[in-house]
């Protein structure tokens, strides 16, 4: 492994400056790309940890399984589309194909908005059948975690929106394109989330 | 001078240039330098508010009923918020948010860290958090005073002091010091790995930056088991959902909350507390790797086993969190398993302890203010360290966890410890911050003041806890099992206390004083080889290095090597550079290891 033997040298053997020391990881990644694996790291274990406490509290007297809301399909569906027009998104601006990266992103914000706007409607259906968050631990949870997710999303559209007004700079431009990859990176993750989540919801 | 701000080589076609309003250069800045001096003196300012708090525990400890403004409730808002601010707001905040920020980019040779616009908003977030936990002391019933550990249901039921605001501003709070940590976090973590300079490998960073790398890795990991229970807790308060609460009788009346877990909140809350002991560690660990080997004049004994053990301690970190419920039953064997991960990680943490004082054996020790601190600190871990030997068994930590004897043991392995560290970092680094010395009998004093009187308020409390007096009360009352001499050692741990807490006023008018009138220091005063001190200005300014990145060729502890004129090899120095005392001598200079 390349980390074990980084860490098993003998940093006082070899005096003198190590050429291609520097950037040995800048070579693969920018800093933007690893700040936000870190950055995923991170978020993995804030639903890691809601999961193990979903789990738990499930296994409790008290829960009572909730029906979920048949447009929770509809939305998961809208999130692959969105996932789908940014992998489209990031391709054309590797190949700095402007007019098709533009419609892509545009496509994929509208639809994570759809999504979004599709969990409120999610939200809405249960309170009208009279679920709410203090009767059942499975409520609340179910409030809490897409409450979460969604503004995870709400957050990255925030940031796409950054990376629109700085595509429009010149300025600022070749930044902006290496940073659609990243954009892409992250819908795809929250996808992942999203699909683990749907599944332990319609299982409990 | 300006110069290019982001250490990555991509971007060194933007020249940055230093703001030069007073505005823009320390208020709503982006130097690495100025964000670090920030976030310290935020810390040290909310730890004196807690200082203060602890004061007022001691008055009612040390002289019951001799102080009406003390109640019941006030003594339990006292011993909460001392304890959450102590440990997240100040100690937190102060080594990875304050050194962790003036140290990595300097020892790694970058000009900033890699995310300056997301550094400045850590520091603001975590200055919003701090003012949203102090106006919880302005509102009606005041702050929480559930325990720093906030265990419902007990925290958020009528009767607990702070029932009504002080609760939900707490928890708010420390969601928003979270969210600034993990800015800062990634900012740190990101720069260890991406804005090294040229010829810096993982191996020739010094101990302080593995330190705090490692300790920032556990945090980002940790931290978002606090944000989970902080707000699935905050939900139980404000909504009234059953997460951790359990239906029970509160105040003769059947609450509207049924079948929620609180040990579910204790597994959460200690899976982020354990490994937030070692945040608050690991980068003292580090600290004192180097100040040992800068005033001893000797390389660090062992350099690769201090790195394996601080890996070792953080991966372990993560499977010890039980161990703080022990008292809330669990089954045996998970219990055991417990105890054994807890006496495992006391080997890393040991072989840690040995390589310093080898590194101190037959070094040419200077008896400097750093050192004073870095031997008390070596005394007072292996003393705290001891005690938790004890309590990491469950036979023994029964009879002994609600008593003094943990007051005792954590304080002195998490609150003296890691504070002689921070005391020794400042005199170590002020040289480099300001430009000036802190003054030399001051700081002798406030050692020797601070270490014995440490000790006076902290040892006695293992005998109290021994005979069996219970911790968290706020009187005693008249229990037959507690001598009369009880009282007299309490008071007598009050007095000592109030000339600790005195006696660093005197830190603090040196700190303030010093930076303008103390002796010029130059550029190295301690003759160390790290990058941070080989800087071209001191103060070092905007971007750090002038023109010209630093190149490193060497590790960081080329102190007293056989055939070199110095006693110390700076890391940039090349091998041909160096300067012999022994012409004949032809030998690389590691060889003497």
């Amino acid at each position: 492994m390349k980390f074990l033997d980084k860490i098993t040298a003998k940093p006082w053997e070899h005096a003198g400056e190590m050429e291609g020391v520097h950037g040995e990881f800048v070579v693969t990644r920018s800093a933007g790309q690893m700040g936000l694996w870190l950055f995923l790291a991170v978020v993995s274990s804030l639903f890691l940890l809601f999961i193990v406490s979903y789990y738990t509290r499930s296994q409790f007297p008290d829960w009572e399984k909730i029906a979920d809301p048949g447009i929770l399909w509809v939305n998961t569906a809208l999130l692959i589309f969105a996932s789908v027009a940014l992998q489209i998104a990031s391709n054309a601006a590797r190949r700095d194909a402007a007019g098709t990266m533009r419609n892509a992103l545009v496509a994929g914000g509208l639809l994570t908005m759809a999504f979004v706007a599709g969990q409120l409607m999610a939200w809405e259906q249960l309170m009208s059948a009279g679920f709410y968050a203090q009767d059942n631990p499975a409520t609340a949870f179910f409030y809490l975690v897409t409450g979460l997710h969604a503004l995870h999303l709400l957050g990255g559209l925030w940031f796409m929106a950054i990376l629109g007004v700085r595509l429009n700079r010149q300025n600022q431009r070749v930044k902006a394109l290496q940073s659609v990859a990243l954009c892409a990176t992250y819908w795809h993750y929250l996808l992942l989330v999203w699909l683990i989540l749907f599944t332990l919801l319609l299982r409990t | 001078m300006a110069y290019v701000a982001i250490a990555d080589r991509d971007h060194e076609e933007y020249h940055d240039h230093a703001p030069q309003s007073f505005i823009w250069k320390y208020i709503w800045s982006q130097d690495h330098k100025v964000i670090a001096i920030q976030y310290s003196i935020t810390a040290i300012a909310i730890g004196l508010v807690a200082l203060g708090l602890s004061l007022i525990m001691r008055l009612q400890l040390g002289f019951p009923d001799t102080f009406s403004f003390i109640s019941p409730g006030e003594y339990y808002q006292a011993i909460t918020m001392h304890g959450m601010i102590m440990v997240i707001y100040l100690l937190t905040a102060l080594l990875l948010g304050g050194f962790g920020n003036y140290l990595i980019p300097l020892m790694v040779g970058a000009r900033d860290m890699v995310f300056p616009f997301m550094n400045m908003l850590s520091y603001w977030v975590y200055l919003l958090s701090v003012i949203v936990l102090c106006s919880s002391f302005f509102i009606t019933g005041g702050p929480t005073g559930g325990g720093w550990t906030l265990y419902p249901p007990q925290v958020i039921l009528p009767g607990t002091p702070g029932v009504d605001g002080g609760i939900v501003l707490m928890l708010l709070s420390l969601v928003l010091f979270i969210v600034a940590f993990t800015m800062g976090g990634l900012n740190y973590v990101t720069t260890v790995l991406q804005a090294r300079c040229r010829g810096m490998t993982l191996m020739r960073m010094p101990l302080s930056v593995w330190g705090i790398f490692v300790a920032t890795i556990l945090g980002l990991l940790a931290f978002p088991a606090l944000l989970v229970t902080g707000i699935m807790l905050l939900l139980d308060s404000v909504l009234g959902t059953s997460f951790f609460m359990p239906a029970l009788l509160s105040m003769g009346e059947v609450s509207d909350h049924a079948g929620g877990s609180p040990i579910l909140f204790q597994h959460l809350f200690w899976f982020f507390g354990h490994p937030e002991v070692y945040i608050v560690a690991l980068p003292a660990f580090g600290m004192i790797s180097d100040l040992v080997a800068v005033h001893a004049r000797k390389n660090i004994f062992g350099y690769r086993m201090m790195v394996w053990a601080i890996l070792a301690i953080g991966v372990i970190s993560f499977i010890v969190w039980a161990h703080h419920m022990y008292v809330s039953g669990m089954n045996p064997y998970f219990g055991f398993f417990f105890a054994t991960t807890t006496l495992i990680i006391a080997i890393p943490t040991a072989l840690k302890v040995y390589n310093w004082v080898l590194t101190l054996w037959r070094g040419n020790i200077h008896m400097t203010v750093p050192m004073l601190f870095v031997i008390g600190f070596i005394f007072t871990f292996i003393n705290g360290g001891i005690t938790g030997l004890f309590l990491g068994n469950m036979a023994v930590d029964m009879p002994l966890s609600d008593t003094y004897f943990v007051v005792g043991h954590f304080h002195m392995v998490m609150g003296v410890s890691p504070i002689l560290v921070i005391f020794g970092a400042i005199y170590h680094w002020y040289p480099k911050i300001t430009g000036r010395m802190l003054n030399d009998k001051l700081g002798r004093f406030h050692f020797w003041a601070t270490l014995f009187g440490t000790y006076a308020i902290y040892l006695p409390m293992h005998y109290l806890g021994i005979l069996g007096l219970p911790r968290r009360y706020y009187a005693m009352g008249d229990t037959s099992f507690i001598p009369d001499s009880v009282q007299a050692m309490n008071a007598g741990i009050s007095i000592a206390a109030f000339f600790v807490a005195a006696v660093q006023m005197i830190f603090l008018f040196n700190l303030w004083w010093s930076r303008k009138h103390g002796k010029l220091a130059g550029g190295n005063p301690w003759n160390a080889t790290t990058l941070e001190w080989q800087t071209p200005q001191t103060p070092p300014v905007h971007g750090n290095w002038g023109p010209e990145l630093p190149v490193v060729y060497r590790w960081a502890y080329d102190y007293s090597v056989p055939g070199a004129a110095e006693d110390y090899i700076p890391q940039t120095m090349a091998s041909e550079d160096v300067p012999r005392s022994d012409p004949s001598y032809h030998g690389e200079e590691g060889e003497h290891t």
